[in-house]
């Protein structure tokens, strides 16, 4: 079975996101007053070639631990959607 | 003393590290490339500063991955020294050699220049001839050197004496002025809990020659000297 996973990284909302707050102020500055917060994060696209769902999610959380994210200072979250293959016809 | 500065792809102090280790303090230094497997019978690791893999990811993140991390690791197992310096701390970091994670600078601005540290600790290898409250002028050159880590860790590294450098002014002074960067409790350098393994973001070796404006540097490696370069495994 074919996954296709996004994952996203972002700093913890304890931490503060100096960048995500200038592009919220640089927003608000030119008129989209209706912005309430910004956080600007990473954004990670993997396909895995997997025997489950459970086995997708378990790696993926696994390398976003030990490789996508920092946990120090980073939180992540991720999405799975299962790719099918396509029959030659 | 022997010692060994490790080499990643894109480091950048490298070389400096060796000068002022052999070429200034006449120790005997060897360079190591980061996929070698096996780390030569040493006292001293220097991780040195620069942009190691090109900084991608996060500051460190691929580095802690070297094949030779895992004898760097090994070495300060046994209690043999190792200094990370810039990207050297942040590779420290990312592999849990020592707590805490890098931020970028609160300004968002790479800053170089030269800072004046405050000596907190002279209870290490390093930092042994240092007097308490000793002051260094020593150069910075990052745009992530923000340290970060949570409450609990702060008071455990506070606890512990574990913060051996931090920014400070000329005076002495250490307050959120004189904090260049936004790091935590204006940390500049940690150690760990045995001592024996200390990061920093500014670069001693860049502060090691009068030429260089100036020397204050030089006591780091003088204090490990002083130690007789003892091995400790």
């Amino acid at each position: 079975m074919k996954f296709k996973a996004k994952v996203l990284v972002y700093l913890k909302k304890s931490i503060l996101d100096a960048q995500g707050n200038t592009t919220l102020h640089a927003l608000k500055k030119i008129g989209f007053a209706e912005t309430e917060s910004l956080r600007i994060g990473k954004f990670f696209d993997l396909t895995l070639d997997v025997s489950s769902r459970a086995e997708a999610e378990k790696k993926v959380k696994a390398m976003a631990e030990q490789v996508l994210a920092n946990t120090v200072m980073e939180d992540f979250s991720f999405e799975l959607t299962e790719v099918q293959s396509h029959v030659a016809v | 003393m022997k010692a060994a500065v490790i080499v990643f792809p894109g480091s950048n102090c490298d070389t400096d590290c060796f000068h002022a280790l052999h070429s200034v303090m006449g120790i005997s230094t060897e360079m190591v490339w980061h996929k070698d497997a096996v780390l030569p019978k040493v006292d001293l690791v220097v991780l040195p500063g620069g942009f190691s893999y090109g900084d991608y990811l996060r500051t460190g993140a691929i580095a802690k991955f070297s094949p030779i991390m895992d004898e760097v690791k090994k070495h300060a197992e046994r209690g043999g020294l190792v200094l990370g310096i810039c990207n050297g701390f942040q590779i420290l970091l990312e592999a849990g050699l020592l707590p805490g994670a890098m931020l970028r600078n609160r300004s968002q601005h790479f800053i170089c220049k030269h800072v004046w540290l405050k000596t907190e600790s002279n209870q290490t290898p390093f930092t042994s001839i240092l007097k308490p409250g000793e002051l260094l002028n020593v150069p910075v050159a990052h745009g992530e050197g923000n340290y970060y880590c949570d409450d609990a860790t702060l008071k455990s590294l506070q606890d512990g004496k574990q913060i051996i450098f931090s920014y400070s002014n000329e005076k002495g002074e250490v307050n959120e002025r004189t904090n260049i960067n936004g790091s935590r409790a204006n940390i500049a350098g940690i150690c760990n809990a045995k001592r024996n393994v200390l990061g920093m973001m500014p670069h001693p070796e860049r502060a090691s020659e009068p030429v260089l404006g100036s020397w204050d540097g030089k006591k780091l490696w003088e204090s490990l000297l002083s130690q007789g370069g003892v091995v400790l495994r």
